[in-house]
Formats: C-alpha cells, sequence, structure tokens
C-alpha cells in the first residue's frame, strides 16, 4: 500500500504525542459539552470577545503546527537496474506543512537577501562583459520571474498583494459561509450576514472579522511567497518565513506537552498531600521546596547538559539527526514539566486542604466511602478549574522560556527550527552594518502574536472559570 | 506557611531566635536533598567517564587521555564507598564526599581553567548585585506606582488600556527587550556603551541601560499583579470607613490601600532578595558584566561541571535563606503574625 502511495508515514515521538493530547482535548470537549454544569462556564468565554478572537488566532497556529507534525518518508526515484518491487525511502523525514510549502523549503539563495528583495543583500564579484564587476547578483529565486527588477517589482507586488487579497477574501468567505451552513443549513445566508454586520459587541462577529483578516493576510503573504522571500533570507539564505512557520510547532510542542508531565506528578501529589495530611504531606512538601529551591534554570542546564553526554556517548541510538532533535526536545519537556509543577501541586494542596473538611466530605468519609472514590468523586471534581486555569496560564510561559533556554545553550537542539535559534543565530547580525533586522523582527513579532494570544485567551478562561473573579465581577 | 500561627501569648524575642534555629535545621535535610540530586544528574546518571570522553572530543580519545582528565579533577575515586581504604577512608576519599558533601562547608573545588570557584564567586557577586538590586529596588517602585495608577483610575478607560498594555508588555521575550535597548539606546542614540563593566564610579555609564531593561522587561507581568492585590484591598470595610470620614481618594489609596496592599508585595519581594546574588543569566551575558549569571552562563558553554554544580547548590541555599526571610518579614509586617 505504502508503495502505492509513494511514501511511508513516519511517527516521531513527539507527534504521537501530540496527536495522543489532541485526542485527550476532544474527549474532554466531548465530556464537558455533554454536563451543563461544566459547559456554563465555557459558554462565558464563548461570550468574551478578546477571549474568542485569541481562540481563532491559536487555532491557525495549531492547525500549522499540527500539519507540521504529520511527517512521513518520501519515496526514493528508482535506481535503473534495481528490481521492480524494490522501493526506497529518504532517509530524512518531511512533514505535511513542508508539501504544502513546496517549494519554499528548497529555494535557498546563497546568502542574506532584504524582504521582497530581488537581489542579494552583499555585493559579490561577477563576470561581465567588460570585466569583472562588484554588484548585487540577482537572487536565484526572489523575483527571479521578473525580467527588469528595477521596472517591474512595484507593480508585479501591487499585483501580487491585490490577487492575494482577493482570494484570501474569498477563502475567509468560504470558511464562514462553510461555518454558517454547519449551525444550520436554512438560512445560512442571513446568518452569515448577521455575523459579519452584527453589533460590535458581539464575539461571533469579532470572531468572523478575525476570520475574514487572517485570510486575507493568508492571501496576501502567500501570493508572494509564491515569486519573493516574504521575509527575507537568512546567513545560509534560507528563506525566514518558512523557518517562522516550522518554528510554530516547536514552540506549541514545548507549551503542550509539557503539561503532559506536569498534569500527572501536580494532581496526584498535590491532591495527596491535601487530602492525607500527616507524613504523606510532609514527604510531597519536603520533594516540592526541595525542588523549587534549586533554580530552574541551572536544573534544566544541569539535565540537558547530562542529556547531551548521553547523546554523544550513545550515536547509535538516533538513525536520522531529525530523531536525535526530536528525543532532546522531548526531553526538554520533560524537564520542564519536572521542574514546573510544583506551583500547581501546592495550589491544589492548598485547596484539598479545605475542600476535605467540608460536610459532604466528611459524611462521605462517615458512611465509609473509600479515599479513592472520596478523591475521585468529591475533591477532582472541586478543583478541576484550578487545574484547567494553570494550565491555560503555564503555556505563553513555556514558549517565552523555549527562546530564553535555547539562547543559554540548553534548549531545542541546534539544527530544530525554533523560535530560540531564530533569535540566537540572528542576533549578532544586529552589529552588521546596514543591519539585517528581518530574521530578528518577524521571529519576535511572530513569537508575541502566539504568546498575546495565549495570554489574552488565559485570562478569558480564568474570568470565566475561578470562583472567586465571578463573585468580584458581581460585586 | 509551614511553623507559624497567629495565637497572640507568647515571648517575642526569644521566639524569633528560636524560629531561626530550627528553620535553619529544617532547611538542612532539603540541602540534602538538592545535594543528592545533583550528585545523581552529574556523577550517576553520566559516569565521569562518560564526561571526560565528551570534553576530550569523542572519536579517537585514549583510556590514558581519559585517566589523565579524571585524575586532574579528582573524579579518579570510586563513587561512595571505597572497600580498599581503612576505617573513615572509606568514605572520606570518594567523589561524593570529596566532590559533594565538601559545598557544605563551601568547598566548591576548582573550575576547569584551575581557578578556585568560591573566589571566583567571591569577585563575582559584587557586579552581579550592582545590576541586580537597583533593578529589584527601582522595578518594585515602578510597578507599585503603575499598579496604584491603574487603581486610581479603575474602571476608567486609562485602568483597560493599562491592562491591555500590561498583557502586551508579559507578552514580549525578555530577550526581545534586551536586543532592543542595546539597538536603540546604545547603537542609534549613542548615549551609553553597548557592552563591558568598569568599577567604581564609572560604573554608572554600564549600568544604566541594563538596569534601565531590566525594569522594563518586568513592569507588566508585576503592575497587573499588584493591580490586583490592591482592588482586593479597595473594597474592605476600612477603606470604606476611611471614605466616609471624609478623606480624598488620594488620601485613602496612599494612606491605607498602599500599606495594606504592601504586605503581601513586600513579604513576597522578601524571597527574592537573597537571590539577587546570582545575578541575571541574559543581561550579564549580553552586556558582558563580570558577574556570576554570566560565570554560569560560561560555564553551561563551556561544559564545567564543577561550576554548574556549585551554582545550583548556592542558588538552592540562597532559596533557603530567602524562605526564612519571608517568614520573618510576616511577623514584621503583620504582628497579628507570631512565629511559634
Amino acid at each position: 500500500m505504502s508503495a502505492f502511495l509513494g511514501f511511508k508515514p513516519a511517527l516521531l515521538w513527539t507527534d504521537a504525542l501530540l496527536l495522543l493530547l489532541v485526542v485527550a482535548v476532544l474527549l474532554v470537549v466531548r465530556h464537558i459539552r455533554r454536563h451543563e454544569h461544566l459547559a456554563a462556564p465555557w459558554r462565558k468565554v464563548a461570550l468574551s470577545r478578546a477571549g474568542m478572537v485569541s481562540a481563532t488566532v491559536l487555532m491557525v497556529f495549531a492547525t500549522i503546527g499540527l500539519l507540521d507534525s504529520m511527517h512521513y518518508r518520501p519515496e526514493l526515484p528508482r535506481e535503473p537496474g534495481a528490481p521492480a518491487g524494490a522501493v526506497r525511502y529518504a532517509v530524512e523525514m518531511r512533514s505535511l506543512l513542508d508539501h504544502l510549502l513546496d517549494p519554499l523549503p528548497v529555494q535557498v539563495e546563497t546568502s542574506y537577501s532584504a524582504p521582497l528583495a530581488t537581489q542579494a543583500f552583499n555585493k559579490t564579484s561577477m563576470e561581465s562583459d567588460s570585466g569583472t564587476v562588484r554588484d548585487y547578483p540577482r537572487l536565484k529565486f526572489g523575483g527571479a520571474h521578473l525580467s527588469d527588477s528595477n521596472t517591474q517589482w512595484a507593480t508585479d507586488i501591487s499585483a501580487r498583494v491585490l490577487r492575494g487579497t482577493l482570494w484570501g477574501l474569498a477563502t475567509g468567505l468560504a470558511i464562514l459561509l462553510f461555518a454558517a451552513f454547519v449551525r444550520g443549513p436554512a438560512q445560512a445566508l442571513s446568518r452569515l450576514f448577521r455575523w459579519l454586520v452584527g453589533n460590535g459587541d458581539d464575539a461571533v462577529h469579532c470572531v468572523a472579522w478575525t476570520v475574514l483578516a487572517l485570510s486575507v493576510l493568508g492571501g496576501a503573504v502567500a501570493t508572494l511567497a509564491q515569486g519573493y522571500h516574504v521575509f527575507g533570507t537568512d546567513k545560509v539564505g534560507q528563506d525566514v518565513l518558512y523557518q517562522i512557520l516550522k518554528s510554530i510547532r516547536t514552540a506549541l510542542v514545548i507549551g503542550t506537552l509539557t503539561t503532559l508531565v506536569t498534569l500527572p506528578i501536580g494532581v496526584v501529589l498535590g491532591i495527596a498531600a491535601g487530602y492525607f495530611r500527616g507524613w504523606i504531606d510532609d514527604v510531597i512538601q519536603y520533594l516540592y521546596t526541595t525542588l523549587n529551591s534549586i533554580p530552574g534554570v541551572l536544573l534544566i542546564a544541569a539535565a540537558v547538559l547530562m542529556t547531551q553526554v548521553f547523546m554523544d556517548t550513545h550515536p547509535e541510538a538516533f538513525e536520522t539527526v531529525t530523531e536525535r532533535a526530536d528525543f532532546r526536545l522531548l526531553f526538554l519537556c520533560l524537564i520542564l514539566g519536572i521542574t514546573s509543577w510544583t506551583g500547581l501541586a501546592r495550589l491544589l494542596r492548598g485547596e484539598t486542604l479545605k475542600l476535605r473538611e467540608l460536610e459532604y466530605v466528611q459524611a462521605a468519609q462517615a458512611f465509609g466511602v473509600s479515599s479513592a472514590a472520596i478523591i475521585g468523586r468529591h475533591i477532582v471534581p472541586n478543583v478541576m478549574h484550578i487545574i484547567l486555569i494553570s494550565l491555560v496560564m503555564d503555556f505563553s510561559g513555556l514558549v517565552l522560556a523555549e527562546a530564553v533556554l535555547s539562547y543559554v545553550g540548553v534548549g531545542v537542539d541546534p539544527s530544530m527550527i525554533s523560535f530560540g535559534t531564530m533569535i540566537n543565530s540572528a542576533r549578532l547580525e544586529m552589529a552588521r552594518e546596514p543591519m539585517v533586522w528581518w530574521a530578528l523582527a518577524a521571529a519576535f513579532v511572530v513569537m508575541f502574536v502566539l504568546v498575546l494570544a495565549a495570554n489574552l485567551f488565559a485570562d478569558a478562561v480564568r474570568d470565566a472559570l475561578d470562583p472567586r473573579t465571578r463573585v468580584r465581577g458581581v460585586a | 506557611m509551614a511553623g507559624m500561627a497567629t495565637q497572640g501569648d507568647g515571648e517575642r524575642g526569644g521566639g524569633v531566635i528560636n524560629y531561626i534555629i530550627r528553620r535553619v535545621l529544617y532547611a538542612l535535610p532539603i540541602l540534602i536533598g538538592v545535594n543528592l540530586i545533583t550528585f545523581a544528574l552529574f556523577f550517576v546518571v553520566n559516569t565521569p567517564e562518560d564526561m571526560a570522553r565528551m570534553q576530550l572530543g569523542m572519536k579517537r580519545v585514549t583510556p590514558e587521555a581519559i585517566e589523565r582528565w579524571k585524575a586532574e579533577r579528582g573524579y579518579d575515586k570510586p563513587l561512595v564507598f571505597d572497600a580498599s581504604k581503612q576505617g573513615v577512608h572509606t568514605v572520606t576519599e570518594t567523589i561524593f564526599f570529596e566532590k559533594s558533601a565538601a559545598m557544605f562547608a563551601l568547598d566548591f573545588g576548582q573550575a576547569d581553567d584551575g581557578r578556585d570557584i568560591a573566589s571566583e564567586i567571591a569577585k563575582r557577586a559584587g557586579p552581579s548585585l550592582a545590576i541586580a538590586l537597583p533593578v529589584f529596588v527601582v522595578g518594585l517602585m515602578t510597578m507599585v506606582s503603575v499598579a496604584l495608577l491603574m487603581v486610581f483610575f479603575r474602571a476608567t478607560y486609562v485602568d483597560a488600556g493599562g491592562v491591555v498594555l500590561c498583557v502586551a508588555l508579559m507578552s514580549i521575550s525578555a530577550l526581545f527587550y534586551i536586543i532592543a535597548g542595546q539597538w536603540l539606546v546604545a547603537k542609534v542614540w549613542r548615549l551609553v556603551p553597548i557592552s563591558g563593566f568598569a568599577d567604581g564610579g564609572d560604573a554608572l555609564r554600564f549600568l544604566l541601560l541594563p538596569v534601565l531593561i531590566g525594569v522594563v522587561s518586568g513592569i507588566g507581568s508585576g503592575a497587573r499583579w499588584y493591580r490586583t492585590l490592591f482592588l482586593e484591598e479597595i473594597n474592605r470595610e476600612y477603606v470604606r470607613t476611611a471614605r466616609a470620614k471624609g478623606l480624598s481618594e488620594l488620601q485613602v489609596l496612599f494612606r491605607h490601600v498602599l500599606r495594606n496592599g504592601l504586605i503581601p508585595i513586600l513579604t513576597a519581594s522578601v524571597a527574592a532578595i537573597p537571590l539577587l546574588f546570582m545575578g541575571s543569566l541574559l543581561t550579564e551575558s549580553f552586556f558582558g558584566i563580570p558577574g556570576l549569571g554570566s560565570y554560569t552562563i560560561d560555564a553551561i558553554n563551556h561544559q564545567d561541571f564543577a561550576v554548574v554544580r556549585s551554582m545550583v547548590f548556592l542558588g538552592s541555599a540562597l532559596y533557603i535563606v530567602g524562605l526564612v526571610l519571608t517568614d520573618i518579614s510576616y511577623t514584621w509586617a503583620d504582628p497579628r503574625v507570631r512565629l511559634e
């Protein structure tokens, strides 16, 4: 079958775990939808304008990240004289995103070029009819379709932006129409109309316009990217736009997979300490005070240094560079998780200490209900809001931490594209004259949008789920 | 908080000293735990053999070279127990005793470049403090002022705009503040040198920009958090009483809300004071300041395990000092709290 497909699906560890996470989230969503008391606070999130707009932006990031998490190995061209049945696959993996972006990943220039440029950033010596001249050479791919870049550039760019905007507008309207159709096939058009011209306070109205704005932006960038390097190229000539899109997956993996580690440790230990008290509480408190007392960056640095030693002494364990980088990414998530469960555990311990004194818990104990059943039935549902809030709040911090850790040299593998490695390799270029600013600017802006959206969404979730803010909102 | 009570009676002066002694005794197991974790990370998960091989280069490294590397650093001994020695030497002449347990006596050993780590730490703590302390003090004052301003204009567009600005500032990477600050202030405006450090009065020139950046990068999250703390106070009964007395809003804010709102802020800040000695990894490495932060980064980059180990231990010890100080500051700020 794979021979027929022309590729072989490949699963990295982080791909598998991300997939697991998506399934888990879908199950939780299904569970919440079936229980009115659980769904009510989320309906409040759906009414928040900032929350819903940021959720839309996050969805776009998540889609890009998930597309980039579906890896495969393309089939190699058959060697002449090879037997008919023998199919060989490339060693290096590609993702679905790479496939969609083709030929962006392979359109590599020789060195720096500015955004939308048609010429290289540095002069080189070129042979011409009148001998050797030093000039800015034309780029191999950026604006290569123009015969005379000086006169045609401006018209070509505006034509592309216009075309991309129209395409984006059409796509955005199509998406919205589809959404309106799903809500109810009858009156889909009038619903779409209401969404677009409804009053400004309506969250749906804001989401509709966000979708339109994002599709227009996406359309314009996509049409430009077909002929130019929209964000320029870096030192080795790699397209910066491509690197940005690849960085998104790394950021999402770190932000989400870390919670897979944090959640079980934090929930189990936090609730156990609060519920059982006594020596169990002492041991768990000792554990998290000890872990907390080690400066986070240093613990991570020490652990990553040790992973590095392990990977260098066991090179045979990793078949490809991608697998090696993936192992280090996974390990980084593990370490970040181990250093960051203490906050959640402490919150849960405090809340459980309060809950276990309540009448219904005492009544259950008096009836001889087992501890496990009490925790499962009475404690966990009542601390669920704390768990969810701390999950969404942690995400943005983890994305920012990745950049800092990669700068310090204890983040992701240098061969893995991430915001941190991009910033790290671009920061020395600030000293160049004239300055190479585009890679840095693009990385910071996209990271800012991602983190800002995550922060705003987290705020909306907290406002809706935290009973304390609910009370304060009324007062 | 562990070890605190709110009963009224009890001798105060003697209580504090007793409390501190007990707290230090309580801190010991934590430090031992940290010590065991670092020992496990640095010597058990990967043996000195592995580290030597990595430092000397992976391929074509002779067993003699590895032995020499280990002997130079004193890593050629058994991990925790040496059966071939006599009496107390079975445990003292081991890596654990000489490298990990010795840190309790502040004996950190030598770095890979042969210098004594303890004296290096003493020398570098000054420059670290020169940045971290002003950032801490000025930052705290700025954040409290901004938060009070937002509280004063609460439920208006000023407040809402301030919160949005805070969230935006929070969402910017610390790396951006440093890189943009260096570029704008030092390169475009040429107001201060891009990086470097000098002793004495000349230091001010070099410290200005890192301190400014340190303050600005912290405002977002700090001001927003303090704003919620002040807002919790503002609906209390004593504030209502103060307004009923006819005090102006400014007087209410500064005389009542600020004083009571400062309690959680100050007690939370006290925990951070000892850690100021550790300096800031990012700021110091970007600005080339010879403090403990850049020392740590260099050690990580050169894979100098002895230095990283020492810094982990030092950081944990300072953190625990911070915990003790926090508890003491509670009694100072709130007379109702007594230390058992």
